[in-house]
């Protein structure tokens, strides 16, 4: 604390910066080293004093505004010449206190405030936030069939448009430009069966507590098939384009990388954790609505490089459209939403015939619905790793506590052990492969 | 240290096995376990570092999937908590996550609102700092032990904590700062 301190007059963000060399503690050296898991603390202790001087050393700001930070991510890199020392991630530029809102939402507004947290993966925030909600109702295992499967196929269509969107700023920020073009060309093919679908391309607001908002509209099997159909070529495009290019492998391979002791030990999940060979994906190890019955594999790497994280979500892409054909095979006829009165509002014809009917409606929607005293925790594999969410409630209309457990925020402490010792250029190429969406890191 | 922790747990377990007397509320690795949507424990500040890592060490738990706090001074009901454990203002949830298992498991520690510190679990999973940092920054709730304990979402000159219930909403005035040297 007394080297925030000390820092702290100078600048404007104060304690949260990264200290000059000259005010590094043993403590702050043994996590800067990114050596927690290695060493010792009368090792790093050893350390201060030692590695360049100061004046060989040179500490930048990267970003907030950088077009690689993919947001308002500013990363502090200590530099000697062009290798990178120390690093520290400084975030809190979009921190619109979501979590405080949705303490003020009912349950059924909740879903549009979460979903603008992963703006890339928003089905996965309100997937996340519904089902905590209907374990707290009591009511996850009455969801009916209909509505579980057309949330599997929102949800996996939704990690398609997030992956390709990956795809698309992993090449830009690597130099290969027209990926970009290709990547954003495609993800908005997906956007327009979610829009067809949900009404929205983003942001929806479609996955609820107690089903889906709506049924699927007419002709959604010919849209998502079609779609599904013109991926694959796309995904070859992309293997001639960058996989297989010598330069692209040159600027990925070996670089950030991490092994699967410290993924685990900094809590990183999703491709990260999966690049070092861990094989670990939410939908088949702890499977949530109906996952288990449907054939797809887990892509795992070996050397935990940005290219093996490149490569996992290259090939998630094609594991998805697997899901995707096999869901728009099963999807079952029934009730897009749960028949329970408590949660669910009336049909609108009711309405115009029953003023309890009316009475009922006009309650849901301005008081909420009543939720059960306690607490309870929702995790969903979303594109960037474990997305969850922790609810406790008082038993009123709203939540109690709403807390989001965002990958994003996880995964980015993994950046200072990701960058250390390789170049500044290289420092691009591993922030695009962390894949980090700020909306989600700052809440 | 971590060693004869986890041994000293490890023998209170053998001693007194889960349920043994019908009366007592079950416990693991000395702290009081009870079912929600899955295993919570309850284990005092003091224990908190202790059973993370008899969790980490014996059961698999190599995880900290999520640190976060919660406020419940104006909760209405009482809470579901074993014998024992007397209710505080503040509690720090931890959930945990174990590969080979399969399971989640939820820590509850009661941080009362006149000492609100906890200790850090950095040194058992260092993934835990940023967490443990942000609630820090929300809930002004000190983790003695973490290598860089500073506000991470808000601004460094932020007054007060904005997740606690007595900070309301929509009445803190925007607040902008002057640069006081260009750099």
């Amino acid at each position: 604390m007394s080297v925030a301190g000390e820092v702290g007059r100078f600048t404007s963000e104060g304690g949260q910066e990264m200290a000059p060399r000259r005010a590094a503690t043993a403590d702050e050296l043994l996590r800067e080293l990114g050596a927690t898991l290695r060493m010792s603390e009368a090792d790093a202790a050893d350390l201060v004093g030692e590695g360049p001087s100061e004046e060989q050393t040179m500490i930048i700001n990267m970003g907030p505004q950088h077009p690689s930070t993919h947001g308002v991510l500013r990363l502090m890199l200590e530099l000697e010449g062009e290798t990178v020392l120390r690093s520290k991630p400084i975030i809190g530029y979009l921190h619109t206190g979501m979590e405080k809102t949705g303490e003020d939402l009912t349950y059924l507004q909740g879903p549009t405030n979460v979903t603008r947290m992963d703006y890339a993966s928003p089905l996965f925030n309100e997937l996340a936030f519904s089902l905590a909600t209907e374990k707290l109702l009591g009511i996850e295992h009455d969801i009916p069939e209909r509505a579980q499967w057309i949330r599997m196929l929102l949800t996996e269509i939704n990690r398609i448009t997030s992956h390709l969107l990956f795809l698309a700023t992993n090449g830009m920020d690597i130099g290969a430009v027209s990926m970009m073009l290709y990547g954003w060309r495609d993800r908005e093919e997906g956007l327009r069966v979610l829009e067809k679908i949900t009404g929205l391309r983003m942001n929806h607001n479609f996955i609820r507590p107690g089903g889906v908002a709506a049924d699927l509209p007419d002709g959604w099997r010919d849209d998502v098939l079609r779609f599904i159909d013109d991926v694959p070529a796309s995904l070859d495009e992309y293997d001639v384009l960058l996989t297989g290019q010598p330069i692209y492998r040159e600027r990925l391979q070996g670089v950030g990388v991490i092994t699967a002791q410290e993924a685990i030990a900094l809590g990183a999940t999703g491709p990260i954790l999966r690049s070092t060979g861990v094989e670990w994906d939410l939908r088949r190890d702890l499977p949530y609505l109906h996952y288990d019955e449907v054939e797809f594999d887990v892509i795992v790497g070996d050397y935990g490089d940005c290219f093996d994280r490149y490569a996992i979500r290259l090939n998630e892409l094609r594991e998805s459209i697997r899901i995707v054909r096999q869901v728009v095979d099963r999807m079952p006829p029934g009730d897009y939403r749960i028949q329970d009165k408590k949660v669910t509002p009336p049909p609108r014809a009711r309405i115009d015939e029953s003023m309890e009917a009316l009475i009922h409606h006009f309650k849901i929607f301005t008081e909420g619905f009543k939720v059960p005293e306690g607490e309870a925790y929702a995790a969903v594999e979303s594109p960037r790793g474990e997305l969850g969410c922790y609810l406790v409630s008082d038993g009123s209309a709203k939540p109690y506590r709403m807390h989001v457990r965002g990958p994003s925020f996880v995964n980015l402490q993994t950046l200072p052990h990701m960058l250390r010792g390789g170049l500044i250029a290289d420092a691009v190429a591993v922030i695009s492969s962390v894949d980090p969406i700020m909306g989600e890191v700052d809440r | 240290m971590p060693d004869d922790a986890a041994a000293a747990t490890a023998d209170e377990e053998e001693t007194a096995p889960p349920g043994a007397e019908a009366d007592e509320a079950p416990r693991r690795h000395g702290a009081p376990v009870t079912q929600g949507d899955m295993e919570v424990l309850h284990p005092s500040r003091e224990e908190l570092v202790d059973v993370a890592c008899a969790l980490r060490d014996e059961d698999g738990f190599a995880m900290c999937l999520d640190v976060c706090g919660v406020d419940y001074l104006t909760y209405g009901y009482r809470r579901a908590l074993p014998e024992g454990i007397e209710p505080q203002r503040f509690e720090v949830v931890v959930t945990l996550l174990s590969h080979e298992r399969r399971e989640r498991l939820r820590l509850r520690v009661q941080v009362p609102a006149h000492d609100a510190t906890c200790p850090s679990l950095f040194d058992v999973h260092p993934g835990s700092e940023a967490m443990e940092r942000e609630v820090y920054d929300m809930f002004g709730i000190e983790f003695t032990g973490h290598p860089d304990l500073t506000r991470i979402l808000m601004p460094e000159d932020w007054e007060g904590y904005p997740l606690r219930k007595d900070a309301a909403i929509g009445r803190i005035p925007v607040q902008f700062k002057a640069t006081k040297d260009a750099r």
